[in-house]
This record gives C-alpha cells, sequence and structure tokens, in this order.
C-alpha cells in the first residue's frame, strides 16, 4: 500500500496554546480517510495542517508532515496547495464570479486565460462533481445564487479543476440536507478513484459509510486509527468504544 | 384592572417615543429641505445653456456662464482622485489585510487625526509644500491639498468594507493555491468593491465642496485655463467670491453655481452607482 500522507510526531500550537499533542499517522493514496471525535478535539485543526492552511490564522506545528515523501515544512505553501486542495465546511463560493469562473478561478488566477482550454476543464469538473446538468444553462449566472448543496458541489468542482493530488474535507456535508449530504457521500466514493480524500465529520455513520479508514482524536490526542470496518465493529480502545455507541461526545 | 393600567401605560410610553423620534427624523431632514428649496429657486434663473458653456461676464454685463469653473472643478477633483484614491485604497488594504503591528496602529491613528484636521490646515500645507517652491498658485497645489482631503475617508471605507467581506473567501482564494496578493487584489477587494466606491464617491464629493484649501492654491481664474501648472478657476471659489460680492447679478450667479456643484455631484454619484452596479442579481 502506497503513502501519500505520513505524519510524524505532529504538535499543533495556537500561541501557547497546544491543540494537538504527538499525532502520529499515515494516509494511504486512493482512499479515503474520516477523522472523527468531539467538538474542540482538534480534527479540523489537524487536516488544516497538511495544506498549511493552519499557519493563515496564526498556527504553528512542530513535528513533520511528508508528502510523497517530501517534508511540507520546505514545500512553498502556494504551490503546496494546488497539491492538496480544500473543500471548506460552509460552502463559499465567490460571489461576484459566475459559476464559469468559480470553477475556473484557481486555473484563471495562476494565469490559465485562454477561454478555449479553460472551457472542457470546466466542463469535466462540474460533471465529476455531479452538478453540470443541473448548471449546464447557466454558466453565467452568480456562484452565489444557486442553493446551498449546489455552492458545495461547486466548491468541489472548484477545488478539481486545479488536479489536485489529495483533497481535504472539513465536515463538507454538515450544512447541508439529507439529500445534498447522500450526493456529496457518492461524490467521494467516485472521487477517491483518482485522489487521496481526507474528511473531517461528526457524523459517525458518514465515517461508516464513505471512509476506508479512520481516525479518532480526541482531546488533541490521536486515540485509535485504523480500517473503517474493525473501527465501528471491535474498536480497540474503550475511548472509542465509548464515542462510537454515543456515549459521550 | 392592574394589568390594563400598565397596557395602556406601557402603550403610551411606546407612542411619545415613537413620536419623539419621528421629530427628530423630521428635524434632521429640515435644513436639507431648506438647502434645496433655496438653491433650486435662487438658482434656476440663471441656470441656461450658456452657464455651462460661456465664460464669466465683467460686472455689470449680463449673462455669461461659468464653463471654467466647472471644467476647474472637475480637474480639481480629477487631480485629486489620482492622488487621494490610489493611496486611500491601498492603505485601506494594508491596514486590513496585511498588518496586525504597530506600524498598522499607528497608520489608522494617524489617519483618524488627518480627518479631524481643518482642510484650511491641509490648504496652508498644501501651500508651503507646492506653491512656494513652484513661485506661484496652480491647479496642482490645489489638487494636492483636495487629494490629502480624501485620504482619510476613503482609507477607513475602504479597511472597514474589506473587513466585512467574509474570511472564508479567503481561506478559499488561498486554498486553491493563489497567491495571497492575487487572492486579495482578485477576490477580496472585488468583494468588497462597491462599498469602497462608496467611500470613493464620498470622498471625491467632500473634495468637490472644499472652498477653503483652493483659495491659497488653486486660487481661481477669470480665464479659461487647463494647465494644472497655472491658477485654475472652481465652482466653490466662485461661490466665494460672487456671493460676498455688491453686485445683485453675481449674488444670483452665485446660486446657480451652487446649484451646478449640486448637480455636478448628483451625476458623479449616478455614473458612480452605474459603474458599480452587479452583474448579479442579489436574492
Amino acid at each position: 500500500m502506497e503513502i501519500k500522507l505520513s505524519v510524524k510526531n505532529l504538535d499543533a500550537y495556537y500561541g501557547k496554546n497546544k491543540v494537538l499533542n504527538n499525532i502520529s499517522l499515515n494516509i494511504p493514496k486512493n482512499k479515503v480517510v474520516a477523522i472523527i471525535g468531539p467538538s474542540g478535539c482538534g480534527k479540523s485543526t489537524f487536516i488544516r495542517t497538511l495544506n498549511r492552511m493552519h499557519e493563515v490564522v496564526g498556527g504553528t506545528i512542530k513535528g513533520e508532515i511528508l508528502l510523497d515523501g517530501e517534508d511540507l515544512a520546505k514545500t512553498d505553501p502556494v504551490l503546496l496547495r494546488k497539491r492538496i486542495g480544500m473543500v471548506f465546511q460552509k460552502p463559499n463560493p465567490f460571489p461576484t464570479m459566475s459559476i464559469f469562473n468559480n470553477v475556473a478561478a484557481g486555473l484563471r488566477l495562476n494565469g490559465v486565460r485562454n477561454k478555449k482550454k479553460l472551457t472542457p476543464i470546466v466542463e469535466k469538473c462540474l460533471k465529476q462533481a455531479a452538478l453540470w446538468d443541473e448548471v449546464k444553462n447557466n454558466l453565467d449566472d452568480s456562484g452565489a445564487n444557486i442553493s446551498g448543496g449546489q455552492q458545495q458541489r461547486l466548491c468541489i468542482a472548484r477545488t478539481l479543476a486545479v488536479d489536485p493530488e489529495v483533497i481535504l474535507m472539513d465536515e463538507p456535508a454538515s450544512a447541508l440536507d439529507p439529500i445534498s449530504t447522500t450526493k456529496i457521500e457518492d461524490l467521494i466514493f467516485e472521487l477517491k478513484k483518482d485522489y487521496t480524500i481526507v474528511i473531517v465529520t461528526h457524523n459517525m455513520q458518514q465515517a461508516a459509510r464513505v471512509s476506508d479508514y479512520t481516525a479518532f482524536f480526541y482531546m488533541g490526542e490521536l486515540i485509535e486509527f485504523s480500517d473503517t470496518k474493525k473501527m465501528f465493529t471491535s474498536p480497540e480502545k474503550q475511548q472509542t468504544e465509548d464515542y462510537i455507541r454515543g456515549r459521550f461526545g | 384592572m392592574n394589568s390594563k393600567y400598565f397596557y395602556y401605560k406601557r402603550k403610551l410610553t411606546s407612542s411619545i417615543m415613537m413620536l419623539l423620534t419621528f421629530v427628530a427624523a423630521l428635524a434632521a431632514i429640515i435644513p436639507l429641505v431648506f438647502i434645496f428649496y433655496y438653491t433650486i429657486s435662487k438658482g434656476v434663473t440663471y441656470l441656461n445653456l450658456d452657464f455651462f458653456i460661456a465664460m464669466p461676464k465683467p460686472v455689470g454685463e449680463p449673462g455669461g456662464g461659468m464653463a471654467n469653473a466647472i471644467v476647474g472643478t472637475l480637474i480639481l477633483i480629477g487631480i485629486g482622485g489620482a492622488i487621494g484614491i490610489p493611496v486611500g485604497v491601498m492603505t485601506g488594504t494594508y491596514l486590513s489585510e496585511f498588518g496586525n503591528n504597530k506600524f498598522v496602529f499607528l497608520v489608522r491613528f494617524l489617519t483618524d487625526v488627518l480627518s479631524g484636521i481643518p482642510s484650511i490646515v491641509v490648504g496652508v500645507v498644501a501651500y508651503t509644500m507646492v506653491v512656494l517652491p513652484m513661485k506661484h498658485f496652480s491647479a496642482l497645489a490645489g489638487g494636492i491639498a483636495l487629494g490629502i482631503l480624501m485620504i482619510p475617508t476613503i482609507t477607513r471605507t475602504t479597511e472597514e468594507m474589506i473587513k466585512l467581506v467574509p474570511h472564508s473567501l479567503r481561506e478559499a482564494g488561498l486554498a486553491l493555491g493563489i497567491p495571497k496578493w492575487k487572492t486579495t487584489l482578485a477576490i477580496i477587494l472585488r468583494t468588497a468593491w462597491k462599498g469602497i466606491a462608496t467611500g470613493v464617491l464620498l470622498g471625491l464629493s467632500r473634495a468637490a465642496g472644499e472652498t477653503a484649501p483652493l483659495l491659497f492654491t488653486a486660487l481661481g481664474n477669470r480665464f479659461w485655463s487647463t494647465n494644472i501648472g497655472q491658477p485654475i478657476a472652481s465652482l466653490t471659489v466662485y461661490i466665494y467670491d460672487y456671493a460676498k460680492s455688491p453686485f445683485e447679478d453675481w449674488n444670483q450667479q452665485a446660486w446657480t453655481a451652487a446649484l451646478v456643484l449640486i448637480l455636478l455631484i448628483s451625476v458623479l454619484s449616478l455614473v458612480f452607482r452605474i459603474i458599480t452596479r452587479s452583474k448579479y442579481k442579489t436574492n
């Protein structure tokens, strides 16, 4: 099994406040890894360290994260974020841009202006994000005037357009209704053929449905990391079992 | 019975407070109504095509216009805008996007101080900095004075408007591998653009209405001039000169100049609204 991202002894801080303590795990290529745990356990901080968005809000880390064996700390964050895309909890399309330009934003703002080149990419990404049929006739409308579920799929299409290798999803369905959630989950299933996906979720059924591996975080520590089936049927640690059974959190 | 008493008391208090706020709102618009009433009723007499295309006539000769002053005012706020808009917008962007240090605190404080400085003082500064070295009055000096006056308004509005852009859009841009400066320019400023334009408009309007800083910078000019190295006419200085002159005819023209100035600012405001109109309907 090929390892895409390797995290070694990772500590993360906001100022002096330590929010992640000695995390080590390997994220395999073309698999879906779910991160679960109660609010405030450091799940979001963890995935934000993977594309160095953690430092955008003034956070710092200790330890090592390797992408294909290459130390993240030594890469240029701008180039890194093209390889590791991110979908946020709340859909955040660019309100001043059309649907087309939202998808093309990452390419256009990095110098690809040729519409002939962009059109097939935009179409392909919207199809991949299962949004094409719903928006193909109004690609020039504002990206903010579609429904929340559509906006989130637009954000996924926008992430795909940059052609990343890894996609990080920070509770991508928590602001959506059940039907949109199902669509996003189906999408994740399709996407893992081409991408490595790390998804943070509050919803344990969702983790069980979409992921191959699950990591359980609690109070900034990685309590357990294993095969999703095993985690949800016979967890090794008592804490994991209590959380999965709904006894706390 | 007791509850009924409180019920009516509450109703009464509510009505009284409502009336008070209504009266206050009325008091706030009364001066505006008077301004419009007087400028229109007194200024409309001379408001004809000539006023826009003809030059001022000597005392005693009826008619004439203020073509030079209208163009002069436009040139002055043009120069002012060329200085004030870029400096203001960029400073505001820096304050909200790039700074979180003592320097930013200092700049913000100084901008507030600058906005409180009387415009005549800014005029004196422009006089010392530009007029004295050039050894004569000029449109350039007037424009620089107006530009300085615009900076605080534009800076603070830009800063506030950029702060209103949700943080999630910044993160979305950065997460796509777009460099920070490009995210700021193409996403943040683009999103805040409408609000920034309002600030710019406020700055320009205020500058267009300034008289004091122009008196000893742009000075005024009875003749046609578009040379920014020479003294230039402006509507406000004409209003000042004509309103205090002993000639009935000139007093009338001062009213017309005031009316034209208001119209000019209204047109400017309309143009801005059209330019910045969003491409998309907001729902």
